[in-house]
This record gives C-alpha cells, sequence and structure tokens, in this order.
C-alpha cells in the first residue's frame, strides 16, 4: 500500500484527493476560430472576432481538437462517446470576453477509463479517469505591468483543452505525482499535448479531503486551483492534508472551499467558499450542434495510434530482455525510446540499455546536452557494444573507445581500427606473454604454487599490461590457470 | 415555479446588472409573468416525442485545421475602452 497515512493524537487519517488537469490541446488553429495557436506572438495578434466575444460571431468547431481528445482519451483506456454536447459556462472574468465558456457538462465527448501508475515501490496502481471534455482557454491576465490595472492579452483565448477529470483514487502526494509524470508521458507520446506545466500548457487542480482510516465517509473537500508544477502539486496535497487533520483534530470543521496555493511558502490559502461558488447556469451551447462521430471516425484515429509507453515497456521486458526497471527509464518520452530502439536493432538489447543508462546518459548529464544534441549517434552505440560481445575489444577498451567516441563523433570500427585497439584473442600469442613472465618470475610462481592463489590477479594484470590491454581477460584467465595448477 | 426578490437579486448580480431598489418587485412581477407565459408549453401533451435538439435538419459541421484569421490586432482593440502597449486594460483583477 503506497497511501501516506497521518499521525494524529484520536486516530490516523487518510489522503482522499482526485485531479483535473487541463492540457491545451496541440493544433495549429484554435478551437471555435481559425486564428493560430502559436505560443510568443504579439499581444492580441492571435486573435479572431470569434475569440473577441464580439456580438454575432459564430464558432466553428476544429475537427483536430476533436481528433486530438479523442486520441488522448484512446491512450488512457477510455470509453469514446459517439454523442456529446457543448454546454455554456457563465461567468463573468476579464479574461473571457464572450461572458461565457463554450465547454462540455452533461455529455463529455470521453467517458471512463484509466492509467496504470508505477510507483516507487515498484508496484503499481490503476487511476481511474471520470471522463474529458473539451472547451475553449481563456485569455492571460498580466498583473505586474501597472500597479493600477489588469492587462490582458486574448492569444490564449480559444486554444483547445482537453479537460481530464480523474476518480478520487489519489491516497497519497506521490501517487498524483506519479499519475502527473504519466499522463505527460502518454499526452508527449501521442502528440497531443506538449505536457509543459511550467509554461501552462498543462495546468491541475487538485481536490483533497481526509477521513480515519477505516472509514468510508467524505468530507468536504477542498479545491486548489492551478497549481503549475508536479512537485507543487505533490507539496499542496501534503499541506493541505495535514492542515485539514489538524483542524479536525481540534474540534473544527472543515468546510467546501476553494483554495489557492502559495508556490513560495508552500501552503495553500483561502479564495473562496461555497456560499460564494460560481454558479455557471450551464445550459446547451446554441450555436453548436451536439457533436456526432461516426465509428469510421473513432477506428482511423484508433489504428493510427502509437505504440504506448506501457505497451512499449512489456516489449522491451518480454522481446529484449530488459529489466522492467530499465524499461520504464527507457520509455519515459519517446525519443529515448526510440533512440534506444535504433541503438539497440540488432545488438545486444540487454547490453545496449547498460551503456545507454550508464556511461551515455552521464556525459549527457556532464555535457548538459539533450538526446538529440548527441555526439555519438544511436547507430554507433549499437556498433561499440557489437565489438564488446564478438569479442572484439574488451570492456575496458570500451570505455576508451566510447571517449574517444565522444570526441570525434567517429564510429567505433574506425577508431579501433586506426589506434589498433583489436583485443587479442589469438591464444599463441597470449600464451607467449605469459610464458615470458612465468620465466621472469620465478618466486611468484612459487609462492603461488605454495598457497598464495590470490597472486593470479598479479599475474593477470602483468598479462594485461603487457599486452596494451588488449588480451581478452577470460582467454588470459583460462592459459594462466592451466600453466600455474 | 416562482420567482422571489432574493432570486431576482441573485440573478441581477450572476448578470452584473444594476436593478434600483424600488424596481426589484415590478422585476420580480415581470419575471413571473415571463415564467407562466412559458409555463403554457406544459399543456402540451409531449409524450412519445423527442427533445428537438434544433430546428435544423443537420448535422455539426467542422472545419479544418488551419490558420486563416487574426494578424489584426488594431481591429480587435479598436472598440476598448482602455488599451494599452497592444493590451486590453481593466480595473485590476485581484484574487
Amino acid at each position: 500500500m503506497s497511501g501516506l497515512i497521518i499521525k494524529g493524537n484520536t486516530c490516523d487519517w487518510e489522503i482522499i484527493c482526485g485531479l483535473e488537469i487541463h492540457c491545451q490541446i496541440i493544433s495549429k488553429s484554435k478551437i471555435f476560430s481559425g486564428a493560430s495557436t502559436h505560443y510568443g506572438a504579439d499581444v492580441n495578434e492571435n486573435v479572431s472576432f470569434v475569440d473577441a466575444g464580439m456580438p454575432g460571431m459564430l464558432p466553428v468547431l476544429n475537427e483536430e481538437c476533436v481528433r486530438q481528445a479523442v486520441k488522448t482519451g484512446l491512450g488512457l483506456n477510455a470509453k469514446i462517446n459517439k454523442h456529446s454536447v457543448f454546454s455554456r459556462k457563465n461567468y463573468f472574468y476579464a479574461d473571457l470576453p464572450q461572458g461565457y465558456q463554450i465547454t462540455q457538462f452533461e455529455h463529455p465527448l470521453v467517458g471512463e477509463g484509466f492509467v496504470k501508475i508505477d510507483l516507487e515501490d515498484g508496484s503499481n496502481k490503476s487511476i481511474g479517469i471520470e471522463r474529458i471534455h473539451i472547451e475553449q482557454d481563456t485569455g492571460k491576465s498580466i498583473h505586474d505591468i501597472s500597479p493600477t490595472k489588469t492587462f490582458i492579452d486574448f492569444n490564449r483565448a480559444g486554444v483547445g483543452l482537453m479537460e481530464i477529470v480523474t476518480k478520487p483514487d489519489f491516497r497519497s502526494p506521490d501517487e498524483a505525482g506519479a499519475f502527473l509524470r504519466k499522463l505527460r508521458t502518454i499526452v508527449r507520446y501521442l502528440g497531443t499535448c506538449d505536457g509543459n506545466m511550467d509554461e501552462g500548457s498543462m495546468r491541475c487542480d487538485a481536490s483533497v479531503s481526509v477521513r480515519p482510516v477505516g472509514s468510508n465517509e467524505l468530507r468536504p473537500r477542498a479545491e486548489i486551483k492551478n497549481v503549475n508544477s508536479v512537485k507543487f502539486v505533490m507539496q499542496a496535497i501534503e499541506f493541505e492534508a495535514k492542515r485539514q487533520v489538524e483542524i479536525y483534530e481540534s474540534g473544527g470543521e472543515i468546510e467546501q472551499q476553494t483554495r489557492l496555493f502559495d508556490q513560495n511558502t508552500g501552503e495553500t490559502r483561502f479564495m473562496r467558499s461555497k456560499e460564494f461558488a460560481h454558479d455557471y447556469r450551464y445550459f446547451p451551447e446554441p450555436d453548436l450542434l451536439p457533436l456526432d462521430l461516426s465509428d469510421e471516425f473513432i477506428a482511423e484515429i484508433k489504428s493510427g495510434l502509437v505504440e504506448l509507453p506501457d505497451a512499449k515497456q512489456e516489449r522491451f521486458v518480454k522481446e529484449m530482455g530488459l529489466t522492467p526497471y530499465d524499461a520504464s527509464v527507457l520509455t519515459e518520452d519517446r525519443e529515448t525510446a526510440e533512440w534506444f530502439e535504433k541503438a539497440a536493432k540488432g545488438h545486444d538489447a540487454k547490453k545496449v540499455a547498460n551503456w545507454m543508462m550508464g556511461d551515455f546518459f552521464a556525459m549527457l548529464n556532464e555535457k548538459k546536452i539533450s538526446l538529440a544534441e548527441s555526439p555519438i549517434s544511436p547507430e554507433n552505440l549499437g556498433a561499440l557494444v557489437e565489438l564488446i560481445t564478438s569479442d572484439v575489444i574488451n570492456g575496458k577498451t570500451a570505455k576508451d573507445v566510447f571517449a574517444i567516441m565522444v570526441e570525434t563523433g567517429n564510429t567505433p570500427e574506425k577508431i579501433v581500427e586506426e589506434k589498433g585497439l583489436k583485443q587479442v584473442t589469438d591464444t599463441g600469442a597470449i600464451e607467449k606473454i605469459i610464458d615470458d613472465i612465468i620465466a621472469s618470475n620465478p618466486d611468484n610462481v612459487a609462492a603461488y604454487k605454495g598457497g598464495k592463489v590470490n597472486l593470479m590477479g598479479w599475474f593477470v594484470g602483468q598479462v594485461m599490461k603487457a599486452s596494451h590491454g588488449k588480451a581478452n581477460p577470460g582467454v588470459v584467465n583460462s592459459i594462466l590457470k592451466q600453466k600455474l595448477d | 415555479m416562482a420567482i422571489d426578490q432574493e432570486t431576482v437579486k441573485k440573478i441581477a448580480f450572476l448578470s452584473r446588472l444594476k436593478i434600483e431598489e424600488d424596481k426589484i418587485e415590478s422585476t420580480e412581477d415581470d419575471f413571473n409573468k415571463i415564467l407562466d407565459w412559458i409555463e403554457q408549453l406544459s399543456e402540451a401533451n409531449t409524450e412519445n416525442v423527442e427533445p428537438l435538439v434544433s430546428v435544423n435538419e443537420c448535422s455539426l459541421q467542422m472545419r479544418a485545421d488551419e490558420v486563416c484569421d487574426g494578424n489584426q490586432a488594431d481591429k480587435v482593440l479598436a472598440n476598448a475602452p482602455m488599451k494599452e502597449y497592444g493590451y486590453f486594460g481593466v480595473p485590476k483583477v485581484v484574487e
């Protein structure tokens, strides 16, 4: 069990938490208008009259946004609702020019699904997805230019969003963190959202309540709004749960409320109570007909789905002989997995994985470069492993060759050839070196035969030195044993 | 269904409409007359009648994902009561 139990004076408490994640849909144009979604454009440059909420303008649904949300639903093992309906969510706010947001309410595009998360103790857990609906994003408020005014940029207004709602299945901050990382991996694999929480293209709200361990009751929850990193979501849940436990333990009550997370203090603070909760007065969107999808539309998206991280991980273990840990590291993002598969093609996959996760990742870290900037191509790393498995070079020489590959970008074959690093497996040549060493060290031979068996290491060392590191250590060991024992 | 004065005030607040105190009673009255009028619809027998989503006998048309709009910040901002540095200006919003 991976739940976090908070020890109280009166009893032990468990956390009940659900998440709502807003993911910006990757599409060229907005969900209901033809304005660009490009991030970083000049202020109010990507705004159509539809996005600006001008009277008489009508929304037209972008097919790509629907496609992307369906794809995401399939990636989260969820039911796709062939019939869904758009609704108006009415509220006044400066970043919402229409005075309402077009969203989906009673009939979302995607229904129930699940995501498998891997936890640090090696166990896994299934997290339920309640629904995914599609809607339009709001504009962006800028508060720090003027002390008396707020400035609004509507470039983001009308960008397509998928709101992913989970079941209240999280029992610890770690589970919520693992879920967010997994969700980010999945949407990035699918290419439906870039998953960058720090840029706001993925934003998270967390609902948190606590209850005594063993009870089934659901107590009033606090909703923490717009937390913008995995770490902060985890901090916010932990802080909020402990705050609620403290209140209950001292005889107080929690009322349903909305709270804000302050990333400077790691605390949540009161924003509004249920009493002042928004009254959104949802009603069916009169400007858009219901969305009805054909079986063919869904089937076409299904057939074009990429292999998802879970399936890839399983294949890496079953077909390529990797450990579950190796497989989970190498499938964390699509680029890494694809790089690995290129490198491992036709070679010993487990050895390639070891090299990649060892020397190779260490080199990228040290140089502070990304996979795409690597001086070593996947093909060359595979070739290096091949040189080891086919006994052309030994493991020690391989480290030297690797270092030269980093410097020059040359193929390992070329480096081995030019530097004359091929390992000596010719038993005749090795035997000759060994005979010389035995002949010139009669004292050590006598000592060995007299019982100092750990001198074997010294003999192997001498032979390797005499062969400039190129002798095959296996062959050296077996000939030495023959001669000395 | 009947509307009371509290509901009138709440709807006015949600709609950001200012209704003078002395108009609340007559607004309540108007609301109730409208609701009574709508109520007449319940006299029609709708048994076995499918809910009507739209009078249009067509299905939702979607558009291709192409950028064909935007690049008109000056027009978008033309009617803004307050604008600065290309932004819309509004009274300070603090949460």
